[in-house]
C-alpha cells in the first residue's frame, strides 16, 4: 500500500487488523500519542485529507492512497502553524501529552467552530490545566513573557520544552525505543482472591514470536513495596513481584514477552491458570471484622486486615464537648478514583554494552526505582541506571514501581530490551487510585461560634497492598485538623487491607479526603449555629502567631515561614460578593447557592525527601544544570532554571537543562509531596548561589577587586565599568586550571504552610438533578510566584481535577470486585465543557523558609475544591449531600425524597 | 487500537462475494467501535466501504441513509425545508458521546447496529418512524420498523452475517414539528435519556431511548393531556426496562422519562395553539 505522510511517499503493508495510530509511529511520527487507544481523548489526532480522525480508529489501510498530516507536517517552510503558536503563547499544556491533538484539532476550526469549543473540543482530553490555557490559546491571548536578564523569578516564563511539545517532538518515556524490543504484556487476575495452584504455560509458550513466560515461580522471592519514598520503611514489604496468592481483580499473574504485541497479547489468553478461590473482602469495616478474609500472613495476623491504625489527642475532647452548646456529628465519604495521566505507565529496560542495566521510565522517583531494582534482583547500585525523559503527567500515579520490574526482569532472562506500555483498561485495574475515605467528623461550639472539640474517624480503603497507606493516613490526620484552633482534638484512622485494586498517592494525598470532610462539618455546624460560613472559619483557623499541630503533642517542624490564610478569604469573600460569573438559569426549579472550603497544607513531606544539583558555567558562557527531580508537567524545570537565572542575573534559556537521570543528575528523592519548587528548587539555588560565589571568587582575583564589587548581568560578568563576557573568564579561568562548577543538596527542614480557599456558586435543578458552576473562585498563599502564568495553571488544573472529584469521577465495582467502568468512556474526567473559567487570587506573602520566598503548591489546590461544591449544593438544596461524587442521579436520589418532587412529577 | 487478531481484510465490490458466513467474520463500517476495543473472536473484517454506497438519497418518499453513511455527511446533509424534523440529525448526533472527529469516520449503520440504549442514531431514526433494510445471508432482505430492531443492550434482530443495508425515513415524518429532551451526567456525556416527540395531523409519536434498555414509542392518536401521557408511559414501558449503568441510575432515568415526556408534550401542545 502507498501512504503519504506529511508529503513523503511511503509504500509499506501495515498488519491487517493494525490502527493508523501505531502505524504512523512505527513510521517516525511519535508526535502522534496515545492517551486511550479508544477514540476518547484525542491525542493520537492526525489529519487524512485535512480532515480531522481519531487515528487509534482508524483502520491503517483505509488510509492507503490518501494524504495524511501528523503534527510533525503542520510546519510550514520551518514557520509554526498559527495554532502552534497560539498553543505556544499560550503555554496551553503542561505536560503536553495531549497537546499536539489539540492542536491537530484546533487548527481545523473555523470562526463558527471557535464559538463552540464545548462541542468541538469534547474529543480531546486535557488532565492538567483544566482548559483554561487551551481557552487562551483559541483566543489568542499571549501569556509568556520575554526572557529578559535580571528578571528570571517572578516572570512568566515559557517552558523550556514548549517548542519541542508544540511541533511534536517532545520525547516522551516510549517515544525512543531500542532496535527490535521485546514486547511485555501481562496476564492479570480476573479473581479478587485467589490461589493459584498450577500454571501450564505450554499452548501459549508455543505462540510464535512468544519468547518467555515468566510466573511466580521464576521471579526473585523477594518482598517490597511498589509505594516510592526516601524512607522504604513508611510502606510495609508486602508486595511479590509475581505471587501465587492474587489479592484483587488485576493482580499481575504472569508476564508474557513476545517479538510483538499481539504474540504476547495470544499467548496471554492461552495460559492456562487453576486458581483455588478464596473468600474476598472489599469494605474497610467488614475488613475490620473478626471472621473478615485475612489478606496478608505476614506475621501480624492478629491484627486482622487492619494495615496501620495511628491515634492521637491533645486537651480533651471529652471535655470539650461538654463545654459545648451545640455539637455536629455525621459521617462522609470520598470516592475512589484515578489520576488518569493521559501517558499510561510504560519502561524499556535494556543491558547495555557496558553489561549494566538500562531502565527508561514514566516515573515521579527515578532514584527509588532504582534502589528497589537492585533490592529485588541483587545488583550492585552502579550497575542500575534508571531515567525519565518527558513524562506525560503523575498526579501521584507514578510515585510507585509497577512497570520496571518485569521489564528488568524480562531483559536480563532474555538479554533483549524489553518494552511494557500500559493499556488505558491497565491504568484502571492495574495501576493505583486515590484513598477511598468514610469519616467521621464531631464538631462542638460555643453558640458563638467558637470550637470546643474536635474529633474524627477515618476510615481508609488501602486495597490489597499496602504502598501509601499509613502515609495518607497520617496526612488525613494532620493538616486539616491543623488548620482550625482548637484546644481538643482527637483523631483515630485505620488503613485497611480489602481485594481491591491497591490505592496510592494522588495529588493531596490524604489530607484531600478529610479537608472534605472536615470542610462540609464545618459549614454544617456554622448552620446549626446561624452564623455564616466566612465568620465560622474567621473564628477559629489557625492565625500566624498560632502553634501548629494537629492531634499530637510533639514538637514538628512545621512553621509559619509567611501566612496568608486571611488574605486567601477575604480575596474569595469580595469575589464572590462582586456579583460576577453567571446569573442562575431561568427558571424556579433552579437554585442557587454559594460554598466555601479552606485547605491548608505543608510545603513538604514530614518523611525524608532530598534533592541534589549541579551546576557548570560553560566554555561558550553559558550554563548547564543538573537536577535529579523529574518534570512531568508539574513545570519544576521552568522554575530550577528560572530560581537559576535570578541568582545568576542571567536569562533562563542561557540555561541548559538535564534531570530525572541517576547517570547524569544528583540524587533526588523524587516529583512528589510538592516538593519541586521547595526541595529541588531549594537545591539549585543553593547550587547557582555556590557557582555565582565561585565565579566572583575567580573574578575577583582576574579583575583584582573585592567580590562585592561584581555583578553578573546576562552574558557578562561586571566589575566597576568594566564588562567581561563569560566565556573570555572561562577561557582565562580554564587556562589556570579554575573549574567553575558547584553541587549542593537540600534536605526539607523546617517546612512552611500553604493555603487555599476556594469559592463556588452553583445552581442546582430540583428535578434534574444538574449542578451548574456559576463561579468558580480560589486564592491560594503559595509565598512568591516564581512563574505566575505557571502557578495559575497549576492551580487551574487542580481545581478541574478537584470539580472532576467532586461532580463526576468514581471507579464502580460489581459484587466481584472487577470494575465496571475502565475505560475513559465509562470513566468520566472533566473535558473543556465541564469546566468553568476560575478566578485565581494569590496571598500577597513572601515565605522564609522557601527558595526565593516561595512555597509549595502542586497539591493543595485541590484540596478546597470538593467541599465548597458540596458547601454550595447544601446552602443551594437545604440539603447535605455527604457523599462523592455528586453525579446528578445522586442529587436526584435525595432530593426527590426531600422536596417531593417524585411524587408530583412521576406516576 | 491495534486488533492483533485480525489476520485478514476483505474489501468485496458486492455483499454476493461474501459467501458462507462463519465465526471470526465482521463486517465494518467505520470502524470506531470495532478499533475501541480488543476483538479476540475476530479474525476478518469485511469491508463495507468498499461496495460504494450512496450516503444519502432524498425523494419526495423520504430519506434513503445508507448504513455506511458518517455521521459527519448526516449532520452536513441539506435538508429540504418542508421537512421541520431535520434539525434532529445533528442534535442526535450530538447526542453521542463521541466527537466531531468521530462523526467523520462513524457511521449511521455502525451506531444502529451496537444497539446500545444511548445509541442516538437508534433515537432518530425510531422516532421518525424509520424502516430499515436488512440483507440476511442467503435470502431475500427484509425490512424491519426501526422501533422494533433493537431488543435489548447490545442486542438487535440481526442474524449471523445479516447486513443493515439502509434506514428510510419517510418524508411524511419528517416534515413533522419535533421536541426533544436529553440529559446525561456530564455536560455532552453519553446520554442518560433522550425523549424525543414528534406531531404531524394533531396525532404524537413520543419515542424514549436511552433511558431504557431498547426504544419505547407510544403513538397518541392527538395530543394528550398530561394524565394520559403518564398513564401510557406506566402502561408502556415497565419498570425492569429502564436501564442502570455508570451512566444514571435506573430510578433516574425513569424519573426524568415521565419529567421530559410531559415537557415534549407541553412544548408541542403549545406549538399546535399556535
Amino acid at each position: 500500500m502507498k501512504f503519504s505522510i506529511n508529503g513523503r511517499f511511503i509504500q509499506e503493508e501495515p498488519a491487517p487488523g493494525q490502527c493508523l495510530r501505531t502505524f504512523l509511529r512505527e513510521q517516525g511520527c511519535q508526535g502522534v500519542k496515545k492517551g486511550c487507544d479508544t477514540g476518547d481523548c484525542g491525542a493520537c489526532t492526525v489529519w487524512i485529507d485535512g480532515t480531522p480522525f481519531h487515528s487509534c480508529l482508524m483502520p491503517a489501510f483505509r488510509a492507503a492512497g490518501r494524504e495524511i498530516t501528523t503534527i510533525e507536517g503542520l510546519q510550514q517552510n520551518g514557520e509554526l502553524h498559527p495554532m502552534q503558536q497560539a498553543f505556544l503563547d499560550a503555554q496551553a499544556f503542561q505536560c503536553g501529552f495531549c497537546a499536539a491533538g489539540m492542536i491537530m484539532t484546533a487548527a481545523t476550526f473555523d470562526e463558527k467552530a471557535r464559538e463552540d469549543l464545548p462541542h468541538m473540543l469534547k474529543g480531546n482530553l486535557c488532565r492538567c490545566t483544566g482548559y483554561g490555557s487551551i481557552h487562551d490559546a483559541l483566543h489568542g491571548i499571549k501569556a509568556a513573557e520575554d526572557d529578559v536578564a535580571g528578571h528570571a523569578c517572578g516572570a512568566s516564563l515559557k517552558s523550556p520544552f514548549a517548542e519541542a511539545i508544540v511541533t511534536g517532538k517532545a520525547r516522551y518515556t516510549l517515544d525512543a525505543v531500542p532496535q527490535k524490543p521485546l514486547h511485555l504484556k501481562v496476564l492479570r487476575s480476573p479473581h479478587a482472591h485467589a490461589r493459584i495452584r498450577t500454571i501450564h504455560r505450554g499452548e501459549a509458550i508455543a505462540v510464535p514470536g512468544v519468547v518467555a513466560i515468566f510466573t511466580w515461580e521464576d521471579v526473585p522471592r523477594r518482598l517490597y513495596s511498589t509505594a516510592t519514598h526516601e524512607d522504604h520503611l513508611v510502606d510495609p514489604d508486602d508486595t511479590y513481584m509475581l505471587d501465587n496468592v492474587v489479592r484483587f481483580v488485576g493482580q499481575r499473574v504472569a508476564a508474557v514477552v513476545a517479538d510483538s504485541e499481539g504474540a504476547a497479547e495470544a499467548a496471554a489468553r492461552l495460559i492456562d491458570v487453576d486458581y483455588e478461590i478464596l473468600p474476598a473482602v472489599f469494605d474497610p469495616v467488614e475488613a475490620m471484622k473478626p471472621d473478615a478474609p485475612i489478606l496478608h500472613q505476614t506475621g501480624l495476623e492478629s491484627r486482622g486486615n487492619i494495615y496501620v491504625d495511628i491515634h492521637g489527642e491533645i486537651g480533651n475532647v471529652a471535655a470539650g464537648f461538654e463545654e459545648a452548646d451545640v455539637i455536629h456529628e455525621k459521617t462522609y465519604s470520598t470516592s475512589r478514583v484515578q489520576h488518569a495521566h493521559l501517558e499510561t505507565h510504560g519502561s524499556i529496560a535494556w543491558k547495555g554494552e557496558d553489561g549494566r542495566v538500562h531502565v527508561r521510565t514514566s516515573s515521579q522517583a527515578p532514584f527509588i526505582a532504582k534502589q528497589k531494582l537492585c533490592h529485588l534482583f541483587g545488583l550492585l547500585d552502579r550497575d542500575v541506571h534508571v531515567f525519565t525523559e518527558r513524562i506525560g503527567g503523575g498526579f501521584g500515579g507514578k510515585q510507585e514501581m509497577i512497570s520496571e520490574d518485569l521489564c528488568v526482569l524480562a531483559a536480563l532472562k532474555t538479554e533483549r530490551p524489553v518494552m511494557w506500555e500500559f493499556t488505558r483498561e491497565e491504568q484502571f485495574i492495574g495501576a493505583t487510585t486515590r484513598h477511598p475515605m468514610t469519616t467521621r467528623v464531631k464538631l462542638g461550639a460555643r453558640r458563638d461560634g467558637t470550637l470546643t472539640a474536635i474529633e474524627v474517624h477515618v476510615v481508609s480503603n488501602t486495597g490489597a497492598y499496602g504502598g501509601h497507606g499509613s502515609e495518607t493516613l497520617a496526612a488525613a490526620l494532620s493538616s486539616p485538623l491543623a488548620a482550625y484552633r482548637c484546644p481538643n482534638k482527637k483523631a483515630d484512622g485505620y488503613a485497611v487491607y480489602t481485594n481491591m485494586v491497591p490505592a496510592g498517592g494522588f495529588r493531596g494525598y490524604g489530607a484531600s479526603q478529610t479537608t472534605f470532610a472536615i470542610e462540609c462539618a464545618i459549614d454544617d455546624l456554622a448552620k446549626k449555629l446561624g452564623v455564616g460560613p466566612f465568620e465560622i472559619r474567621r473564628k477559629n483557623m489557625i492565625r500566624s502567631d498560632d502553634w501548629i499541630e494537629s492531634v499530637w503533642k510533639d514538637a514538628t517542624d512545621v512553621t509559619f515561614g509567611s501566612y496568608g490564610l486571611d488574605q486567601c478569604l477575604d480575596l474569595v469573600e469580595a469575589s464572590l460578593a462582586s456579583g460576577r460569573g453567571l446569573a442562575k438559569p431561568d427558571g424556579d426549579d433552579w437554585v442557587e447557592g454559594s460554598g466555601i472550603a479552606l485547605a491548608m497544607l505543608e510545603s513538604g513531606p514530614p518523611t525524608e525527601h532530598r534533592s541534589g544539583a549541579v551546576m557548570a558555567l560553560l566554555p561558550d558562557g553559558t550554563y548547564h544544570l543538573a537536577v535529579g527531580s523529574t518534570e512531568m508537567g508539574n513545570g519544576s524545570a521552568t522554575a530550577h532554571r528560572q530560581i537559576a537565572a535570578e541568582i545568576l542575573a542571567t536569562r533562563a534559556d542561557r540555561i541548559a537543562l538535564i534531570n530525572g537521570d541517576t547517570d547524569l543528575t544528583p540524587y533526588d528523592t523524587g516529583t512528589f509531596a510538592s516538593t519541586g519548587t521547595v526541595v529541588a528548587g531549594q537545591a539549585v539555588a543553593l547550587t547557582a548561589t555556590a557557582l555565582r560565589d565561585n565565579i566572583f571568587s575567580y573574578a575577583a582575583r582576574y579583575f583584582g577587586c573585592n567580590a562585592a564589587d561584581l555583578s553578573l548581568h546576562d552574558d557578562a560578568i561586571i566589575c566597576a565599568n568594566q564588562t567581561v563576557p563569560l566565556r573570555e573568564l572561562v577561557a582565562r579561568g580554564a587556562a589556570t586550571g579554575h573549574r567553575f562548577e558547584a553541587k549542593r543538596k537540600a534536605y526539607l527542614s523546617p517546612r512552611s504552610v500553604g493555603f487555599n480557599v476556594q469559592g463556588i456558586r452553583a445552581a442546582v435543578h430540583r428535578v434534574t438533578g444538574q449542578i451548574a458552576i456559576l463561579q468558580s473562585v480560589h486564592a491560594a498563599d503559595i509565598g512568591k510566584l516564581i512563574n505566575p502564568m505557571q502557578c495559575r495553571g497549576q492551580i487551574d488544573g487542580a481545581i478541574g481535577m478537584g470539580l472532576g472529584w467532586a461532580l463526576y469521577e468514581k471507579m464502580v465495582y460489581n459484587d466481584k470486585g472487577a470494575m465496571v467502568n475502565a475505560s475513559l468512556r465509562d470513566y468520566r474526567i472533566p473535558t473543556f465543557a465541564d469546566l468553568p473559567r476560575s478566578e485565581i487570587y494569590f496571598a500577597d506573602t513572601y515565605d522564609s523558609v522557601g527558595p526565593l520566598g516561595a512555597k509549595a503548591q502542586g497539591e493543595c489546590a485541590i484540596n478546597a475544591v470538593a467541599p465548597a461544591v458540596a458547601n454550595a449544593v447544601a446552602n443551594a438544596t437545604g440539603v447535605r449531600f455527604p457523599d462523592l461524587p455528586l453525579t446528578p442521579d445522586r442529587i436526584f436520589e435525595k432530593l426527590g425524597r426531600c422536596h417531593g418532587r417524585t411524587s408530583k412529577l412521576s406516576p | 487500537m491495534n486488533l492483533n487478531t485480525i489476520t485478514a481484510i476483505k474489501r468485496p465490490t458486492s455483499a454476493d462475494e461474501i459467501g458462507e458466513w462463519r465465526d471470526g467474520y465482521a463486517w465494518i463500517a467505520g470502524g470506531t467501535w470495532l478499533f475501541s476495543t480488543p476483538q479476540v473472536r475476530t479474525d476478518t473484517l469485511i469491508d463495507l466501504q468498499s461496495l460504494g454506497w450512496p450516503a444519502l438519497q432524498a425523494s419526495d418518499d423520504g430519506l434513503e441513509i445508507a448504513a455506511t453513511c458518517t455521521l459527519a455527511e448526516l449532520t452536513r446533509f441539506n435538508a429540504p425545508q418542508e421537512w421541520k424534523a431535520a434539525p434532529l440529525f445533528k442534535m442526535c448526533c450530538e447526542s453521542l458521546l463521541a466527537s466531531f472527529k468521530v462523526w467523520n469516520a462513524a457511521t449511521v449503520g455502525g451506531n444502529i447496529c451496537m444497539s446500545l440504549p444511548a445509541g442516538s442514531l437508534i433515537s432518530l431514526t425510531a422516532s421518525l418512524e424509520g424502516v430499515y433494510t436488512l440483507w440476511p445471508r442467503g435470502a431475500e432482505p427484509r425490512k424491519v420498523p426501526a422501533v422494533a430492531f433493537v431488543t435489548g443492550n447490545n442486542k438487535n434482530v440481526l442474524r449471523p452475517g445479516e447486513l443493515l443495508r439502509s434506514i428510510h425515513l419517510p418524508a411524511k415524518a419528517l416534515s413533522k414539528r419535533f421536541a426533544f429532551r436529553r440529559a446525561s451526567l456530564t455536560h455532552l456525556g453519553r446520554s442518560a435519556i433522550i425523549v424525543i416527540g414528534t406531531v404531524g395531523a394533531g396525532d404524537l409519536v413520543l419515542t424514549v431511548t436511552a433511558a431504557t434498555e431498547r426504544p419505547f414509542q407510544i403513538h397518541f392518536e392527538r395530543l394528550p393531556d398530561e394524565y394520559t401521557l403518564r398513564k401510557a408511559l406506566n402502561a408502556v414501558i415497565p419498570d425492569a426496562a429502564y436501564f442502570n449503568d455508570v451512566h444514571g441510575s435506573a430510578s433516574y432515568k425513569r424519573h426524568l422519562t415521565y419529567y421530559f415526556a410531559e415537557q415534549v408534550r407541553a412544548e408541542l401542545l403549545q406549538g399546535a395553539q399556535q
